[in-house]
C-alpha cells in the first residue's frame, strides 16, 4: 500500500493514510471479495433461479386461476386438506390470488431458502476454519472477527437481492406491487434469520458439518413447529409465532400485507448476530465451544461395518428424533381431521368413499407417505457415505488392508437400508401411537404400522440406486438426488403436466400400497424388493470392477 | 520365489493419459527397493495398482505370487500400506484408528505397536481432526508397521516427518529388513532412499529408466572432483571422459566419467596435487541425468 509512504498534509494525503480496518476486523473487505470470488457462480444462479421460480409461478397463477370463484374454490379445497395445511400452511384471503399461487413458496420455498443461507454462511465461517484455509489467511493482516462479518455481509446481502429480484419478478408476473415487496421482504428476512442461526451454530461446533447439521435441524424443527400452529383451530396457534417460517407466513403477502410482521426476524437477527460474535471472541481459531477431549487410546470398533456405525449412528439418531417427534404430532392432528373438512359436501363425499375410517385413513395415507419419501432421502444420503468416504480417502486406507470391496461397501449400504427401515417402524409405531390416542382407537397403531412399513422398499429402491450410481457413475452420486426430487415433482404434479402413465409408472413410491394395506399389496411390495436387490447387485458388480478414486 | 513383485509391461490409461507406459518392475525377497520419481511419475499409481486399487489396462503384475486384482483379501494379509496421502476419519482417535486398520489386517503385535508408538511420540488419545500432518503421517506408519506382513508398501512414508522422526523411521526400517521382510519405498526425497536402499529403480513419465543396486548406479555417473594443484595442467579438458572443466587459480573443478578418473588423476599429480576432494555420485545426479535433459526437474524447480 502506498497509503503508508505519502504522509502529506493535504487532505486527500490524510484520507489515504487513515487506518482502513483495524483491529478485528481487519482484511474483512479482502475476504470479501475472495468470497465473490469462490462463489461467483452458485450466488447468481442462486438469485435468479428464485427470481425465475417466482416470476413463472405468478405468471402461470393467473392462467390457472382466472375469475374469483375458481381461485377461492381452491384456495377453500386447500384450507381443507390437513396434509396440504402441514405441509404448506394456510390461504388467509381466499380471493387472492397471490396467496393461492405462492402457497407452496411461503414456507417450503422458504425453508429451502433458509438451507441455502445455511451452507453459504457455514461454508465461509466454520467450513474456511476447518479446512485451515482461514488459517493460510490469518497469516496476512486478518482480524478475529473478519470472516464473520464477511460471511453475514455475503449471506445477508444474497438474501435481501434475492428477495428484491423475486418481489420485482411476482410484479412483472402480473401480482400487485405492495404484496409483492411484502413476499420478497419476507423471503429476505427469513434468510438474514437463518444465515444468523447459521452464524451461532459455527461458533458452537468444531466441524462444519456438525454446524450444518444443527442448523439445517433448527430449520427443521421451526418447520414442523408452524405446521402444528398452522393446523390449530382457530388459525395459527403460537406455534407458528415461535417460528421464524411461521413469521414468513404471517405476514400474510397479498392476504393484508402485515408488514410489522417482517420486524420479527430483523429482531432475532439482532439477538444472534451479536451472541455469535460473543462467543467467536472467547475462543481459539479452529476450536469449538468446548475444548476437544481426549478419546481412548485403544480402538473397540471390531470391523468396517462397526465403523459405518460408527460413522453414521449419531445422524441416524437425530434423523430418529425428528421421526418420533413429527410422527406423534402427525399422529395426534388425525382428531382434527374430521373438523377440517368442514363442508358438509366434503364429508358427504369422504363418507361416500368409505366411510368415517376412510377419513383418517386418507390422511393417514398421505402422511405416511410423505414420511416413506423423507426415509428414502435418508437412505440416499447414508448410501452416498459411500462415494464421501471414497473421496476423503479413507477408502484406501480400508482396502490397503484385508478388507475386500464388497465388504467395504456392503458396511454403509447396510447401514443405510437398516436405517431406512428403523426410520419407517419410527414412523408406523409414533403416527399410530399418537392417531390412537388421540381418538382413543388403538387399532390405529398397526393399522399405521403395516402402511409404514410398506413403504420400505420403495425407500429401499431409491438407497440401491445410490449404490448403482456409486458403483458406475461414481462422479454423479449427486444426480441420485435429483432423481428423488424428480419422482416426487412427478408424483405431485404429474397429473397437471398431462405425464404419460409409463412415466409416472417409473416412480416406486407409485407402487406401493396405500392403507388399509391388505395381502393384494405383497406382490408389489416384492417387485419393489426385488428391484432393489437388482439395483444393489449392479452397483456392486460396478464397484468391483472400476477403479479406486484418487 | 524370488521377486516379491513384478511387473511385466504394465500399461495404465487414465481415459487418453498414459499414467503407466509398459512398466517392467521388479521386487526381490527380502529387499529393501527404492521407487524413485517426482511428482506425477507414476509412483502412487504403480503402488495402487500392487494394492488392486486401479485395474491395469494392460501387461501383467503379480505380488507374493498372486494376481493384485483378483486375490485382494488372502494377498493383503500378507502386506501393509501407507497411502502417501493419509487422510483419517476426524472424530476417531489415533489409537481407534490404528487398531481398527490392525484388526482389518488381520492383527497387529500390540507389544510392537505400544513401543512404535513411544518411538514416533504419538498420544494416540487426540482426535484425529487435531493432528498435524506429521502425526496423521505416523498414525498411519505405526498401524502398518506393527503387522505381521511379509511386504511393506510405503508411498513417501516420511513426508511431514521432522528429522528426528525420520531417523526412528529409518531404524524401524532396517529392523524389519534383518527380520527379512521386503520394503517398497517410493520416494522423491533422494537421500532417503540412498540411506535405505538395497536396489533402486528410477520411474519416468510412466517407464522404469534404470533399476540395479545403488552400487551398480553409480557406475553410470560422474564423479564430482576438486583439486588444488601447484600449475593446472593444460588440455585437461581434451582427456576422455572429462566434463565441465573449471579452472580458477590453482584450483580445478571437473565431473569425471568412472573410466576417465584414472588419467585424469595422473595428470593432476603429475601437476603437483595438494588437496583432492571427490563426490561419490548421488541420486540427484541420477535424476538430473534422467530427467535433466527433458528439463522436467529443472523446470519444476526454477
Amino acid at each position: 500500500m502506498t497509503g503508508t509512504l505519502d504522509r502529506g498534509d493535504s487532505p486527500a494525503g490524510r484520507t489515504r493514510t487513515r487506518p482502513a480496518m483495524t483491529g478485528t476486523l481487519a482484511g474483512t473487505g479482502v475476504l470479501v471479495r475472495l468470497a465473490l470470488r469462490r462463489d461467483r457462480w452458485l450466488l447468481p444462479l442462486w438469485i435468479l433461479g428464485f427470481a425465475l421460480i417466482a416470476y413463472s409461478t405468478a405468471a402461470a397463477g393467473a392462467e390457472l386461476y382466472p375469475d374469483e370463484p375458481s381461485r377461492v374454490a381452491a384456495a377453500t379445497a386447500l384450507n381443507a386438506t390437513a396434509s396440504m395445511v402441514a405441509l404448506f400452511g394456510r390461504i388467509y384471503d381466499p380471493a387472492s390470488l397471490g396467496a393461492l399461487s405462492l402457497i407452496k413458496y411461503t414456507a417450503f420455498m422458504t425453508a429451502i431458502l433458509a438451507v441455502l443461507m445455511v451452507i453459504l454462511t457455514i461454508r465461509h465461517t466454520r467450513g474456511d476454519e476447518e479446512s485451515g484455509r482461514l488459517e493460510l489467511l490469518g497469516g496476512g493482516r486478518l482480524g478475529r472477527d473478519a470472516p464473520l462479518v464477511s460471511a453475514l455481509a455475503i449471506s445477508f446481502a444474497t438474501s435481501i437481492l434475492t428477495g428484491l429480484l423475486s418481489a420485482a419478478a411476482l410484479s412483472l408476473g402480473g401480482l400487485p406491487g405492495p404484496g409483492s415487496l411484502a413476499f420478497g421482504l419476507g423471503w429476505a428476512a427469513t434468510g438474514m434469520a437463518y444465515s444468523a442461526v447459521a452464524a451461532l451454530a459455527a461458533q458452537l461446533t468444531a466441524s462444519a458439518r456438525a454446524a450444518t447439521g444443527l442448523s439445517i435441524g433448527v430449520i427443521a424443527v421451526t418447520y414442523g413447529m408452524r405446521a402444528v400452529g398452522d393446523l390449530a383451530e382457530p388459525g395459527p396457534s403460537v406455534w407458528s409465532w415461535l417460528s421464524p417460517i411461521g413469521w414468513n407466513q404471517q405476514v400474510r403477502a397479498y392476504a393484508g400485507d402485515h408488514w410489522w410482521v417482517l420486524s420479527l426476524p430483523l429482531a432475532l437477527c439482532a439477538v444472534l448476530v451479536p451472541a455469535a460474535f460473543v462467543l467467536r471472541a472467547q475462543r481459539d481459531l479452529g476450536a469449538g465451544l468446548r475444548d476437544e477431549r481426549p478419546g481412548p487410546a485403544r480402538g473397540q470398533l471390531s470391523g468396517v461395518l462397526g465403523l459405518a456405525v460408527r460413522l453414521q449412528y449419531r445422524v441416524l439418531l437425530a434423523w430418529c428424533v425428528a421421526f418420533v417427534l413429527f410422527g406423534v404430532v402427525i399422529g395426534s392432528l388425525v382428531g382434527n381431521v374430521a373438523d377440517f373438512l368442514s363442508s358438509p359436501g366434503a364429508q358427504d363425499l369422504m363418507r361416500a368413499l368409505g366411510g368415517p375410517r376412510a377419513l383418517t385413513d386418507a390422511f393417514l395415507a398421505a402422511e405416511i407417505s410423505i414420511m416413506g419419501v423423507i426415509a428414502a432421502a435418508y437412505g440416499i444420503s447414508a448410501a452416498n457415505h459411500l462415494r464421501s468416504e471414497e473421496t476423503a480417502g479413507h477408502t484406501e486406507a480400508l482396502l490397503g488392508t484385508a478388507t475386500t470391496r464388497l465388504r467395504w461397501a456392503s458396511s454403509h449400504y447396510a447401514v443405510a437400508l437398516a436405517g431406512v427401515a428403523l426410520l419407517q417402524l419410527l414412523t408406523g409405531l409414533s403416527i399410530g401411537i399418537g392417531a390412537a390416542s388421540a381418538v382413543n382407537d388403538g387399532e390405529l397403531v398397526p393399522r399405521s404400522l403395516v402402511a409404514a412399513l410398506a413403504q420400505i422398499p420403495a425407500a429401499w429402491v431409491l438407497t440401491s440406486a445410490a449404490l448403482a450410481v456409486f458403483g458406475w457413475l461414481p462422479r454423479l452420486t449427486g444426480a441420485v438426488w435429483v432423481l428423488l426430487l424428480g419422482l416426487i415433482a412427478l408424483g405431485e404434479f404429474g397429473v397437471l403436466w398431462n405425464a404419460p402413465e409409463w412415466l409416472m409408472e417409473l416412480s416406486p413410491f407409485r407402487h406401493t400400497p396405500l392403507l388399509p394395506v391388505d395381502a393384494e399389496g405383497i406382490p408389489a411390495l416384492a417387485a419393489l424388493t426385488i428391484t432393489a436387490a437388482l439395483l444393489g447387485a449392479l452397483g456392486y458388480a460396478g464397484w468391483r470392477r472400476r477403479d479406486l478414486a484418487a | 520365489m524370488s521377486n516379491v513383485v513384478e511387473m511385466t509391461g504394465v500399461v495404465k490409461r487414465f481415459g487418453t493419459v498414459a499414467a503407466l507406459d509398459g512398466l517392467d518392475f521388479q521386487v526381490a525377497a527380502g529387499e529393501v527397493h527404492g521407487f524413485l520419481g517426482p511428482n506425477g511419475a507414476g509412483k502412487s499409481t504403480t503402488l495402487r495398482l500392487l494394492l488392486g486399487m486401479l485395474r491395469a489396462t494392460s501387461g501383467s503384475a503379480r505380488v507374493l505370487g498372486l494376481d493384485p486384482w483378483h486375490d485382494v483379501a488372502t494377498l493383503h494379509r500378507r502386506l501393509a500400506y501407507v497411502p502417501g496421502d493419509v487422510a483419517l476419519w476426524p472424530n476417531l482417535t489415533g489409537g481407534e484408528v490404528i487398531d481398527l486398520l490392525g484388526r482389518l489386517q488381520g492383527g497387529q503385535d500390540r507389544a510392537r505397536r505400544d513401543r512404535l508408538l513411544q518411538t514416533f511420540d504419538l498420544d494416540p488419545t487426540k482426535k484425529s481432526r487435531t493432528y498435524s500432518k506429521g502425526n496423521r503421517q505416523k498414525v498411519a506408519l505405526v498401524a502398518a508397521l506393527a503387522t505381521d506382513a511379509e511386504l511393506f508398501l510405503l508411498d513417501e512414508p516420511t513426508s511431514g516427518l521432522d528429522p528426528l522422526m525420520e531417523d526412528a523411521f529409518r531404524g524401524c526400517v532396517r529392523e524389519l529388513r534383518d527380520q527379512g521382510r521386503t520394503i517398497l519405498l517410493s520416494s522423491h526425497i533422494l537421500s532417503e532412499a540412498e540411506a535405505l536402499s538395497d536396489r533402486v529403480s528410477i520411474i519416468r513419465a510412466g517407464r522404469v529408466v534404470e533399476s540395479g543396486p545403488l552400487a551398480q548406479l553409480r557406475h553410470l555417473t560422474r564423479t564430482s572432483v576438486t583439486a588444488d594443484v601447484a600449475s593446472v595442467p593444460p588440455g585437461l579438458d581434451l582427456l576422455p571422459g572429462v566434463h565441465d572443466v573449471v579452472v580458477t587459480d590453482h584450483r580445478v573443478s571437473a565431473q569425471v566419467d568412472p573410466a576417465g578418473l584414472a588419467p585424469f588423476l595422473q595428470a593432476l599429480t603429475a601437476a603437483g596435487l595438494h588437496a583432492l576432494t571427490s563426490q561419490p555420485p548421488t541420486l540427484e545426479d541420477l535424476f538430473l541425468r534422467h530427467y535433466g535433459p527433458a528439463g522436467s526437474l529443472e523446470t519444476a524447480r526454477r
